[in-house]
């Protein structure tokens, strides 16, 4: 148990790295990923975890103390989410461009670049 | 008791992220998607952290699943 | 590179990364431990500035120019998507034979986003209002806000939701909340001599009116985060949606 949640994160990011090596269609290579950012989020969260205490927001009759989850990788992991999210949404938008010149999606066939 | 809860929760998570990937056609990724970043928002208020579980789960659930299915609809459409 | 070949390589890469993955993690400290000297510092310094929601104090007072790179990152993205979006000239002309039109919805449909439309908006703004207080705050809000948006199009038609929303308004709000957190730290520099240092005064401990510039800061990046999504979903409906054409090989 001690170290099950980096293991996870570990996990995640591999098989979101599979996901895109065997991918045949870019889309799905794009969600694949998202998946990948995924397993970073819940490393960081990991990292800042401490058992049997409460989460860093104190509401207006509580007493600051520090015995809270860190925050400072919460605030990490937050704007991450939202802006990995655009970022995935830039990517989508390249499929579709590229499905639109070269009427295909599917990477092993898409060879402009190559030679 | 919360160790418990962190337990299942992970391998959720480790189990829905298998299911993405594993998932071929894009328009099925875009559901199974939808239910993993629902794993993921248990496991963020499993490690306390609500902030990033408001976040995970308006974006997760409903922004990106939308954008992948509209461009799916989109790439289709211009093959068909 | 051959399918074959690719995987074989990853096979080499993702053993090598998994090797030094799980020797770096057993090198760790234990999981769930009470050792976090950021934390001990960052809460003592958001309970001086009476933010009860640590979180929002780390994001846009503690680490406030790390959030103006962050969102600027949003803001290009969606310039970017936006540029690759844009219909060509074909696509225009289609444009204006109008289109979109999706069939009808059910009146269960059609009752429950009646229903959810006000419910989640008002949600979305209390988000983003008490976002130093509560859980919650722009980038979250300003998400929620967007999405909720779009339940006229899930609730009833595409001419509908393009009624309500004309783009260049949202364009020009996305623009005002960048300009805004911006300019909050220059006003910074030009009370307190540095940029986006907290220069209004901070209230009692979880009323509204607290934090100082956290509380500004949220609406400013909650405005920027709701224009910017629903512009982001904006071009991709027009695509995938409205416009009709499937012409490839246009280069």
């Amino acid at each position: 148990m001690s170290h099950y949640a980096y293991f996870v994160a570990g996990w995640l990011l591999l098989m979101g790295c599979f996901g895109i090596v065997r991918s045949r269609n870019l889309v799905h290579a794009v969600v694949c990923l998202a998946v990948a950012q995924s397993g970073t989020y819940v490393l960081l969260l990991a990292v800042g975890y401490q058992r049997n205490a409460p989460a860093p927001v104190f509401g207006s009759t509580k007493k600051p103390t520090t015995k809270v989850v860190d925050p400072v990788v919460q605030a990490l992991t937050l704007t991450d989410i939202v802006v990995s999210a655009t970022v995935t949404a830039l990517l989508l938008a390249l499929a579709m461009q590229i499905a639109k010149r070269h009427g295909t999606v599917d990477p092993d066939e898409l060879t402009a670049l190559e030679g | 008791m919360n160790e418990l809860v962190l337990i299942v929760v992970l391998t959720l998570v480790a189990a829905a992220g298998t299911a993405v990937v594993m998932t071929n056609a894009p328009e099925r990724q875009a559901v199974t998607f939808a239910y993993f970043g629902i794993t993921l928002t248990l496991l963020f208020l499993a490690l306390q952290a609500p902030d990033v579980a408001l976040s995970q789960l308006a974006v997760g659930t409903a922004f990106i699943p939308l954008m992948v299915m509209l461009a799916i609809r989109k790439i289709r459409r211009g093959r068909s | 590179m051959t399918r074959g070949a690719r995987h074989l390589l990853f096979a080499f890469g993702g053993t090598l990364v998994a090797v030094l993955f799980v020797w770096g993690v057993l090198g760790m400290p234990q999981f769930g431990s009470t050792d976090h000297p950021y934390r001990d510092r960052s809460v003592h310094a958001a309970a001086q500035h009476e933010t009860p929601n640590v979180v929002a104090a780390v994001n846009f007072d503690q680490r406030g120019f790390d959030t103006l790179g962050e969102e600027s990152i949003f803001f290009a993205s969606v310039i970017g998507a936006a540029a690759l979006l844009r219909p060509t000239k074909e696509e225009r002309e289609q444009q204006k034979s109008g289109g979109g039109g999706v069939g009808d919805v059910m009146a269960s449909t059609r009752f429950a986003g009646y229903v959810l439309l006000p419910l989640t908006l008002l949600v979305g703004f209390d988000v983003v209002a008490h976002g130093h207080v509560t859980p919650g705050g722009g980038f979250q809000g300003g998400v929620v806000l967007a999405t909720g948006f779009h339940v006229i199009y899930v609730a009833g038609r595409y001419d509908a939701l393009e009624k309500v929303r004309p783009v260049t308004l949202f364009e020009n709000g996305e623009v005002l909340g960048a300009l805004a957190f911006a300019g909050l730290g220059f006003a910074g520099i030009a009370i307190s001599g540095s940029f986006l240092s907290n220069v209004i005064p901070f209230g009692s401990f979880g009323s509204f009116l607290s934090a100082g510039t956290v509380e500004v800061l949220n609406f400013a990046v909650g405005v920027e985060v709701a224009c910017g999504v629903i512009v982001l979903l904006a071009h991709f409906f027009e695509q995938a949606i409205k416009l009709r054409d499937g012409s490839r090989a246009e280069s």
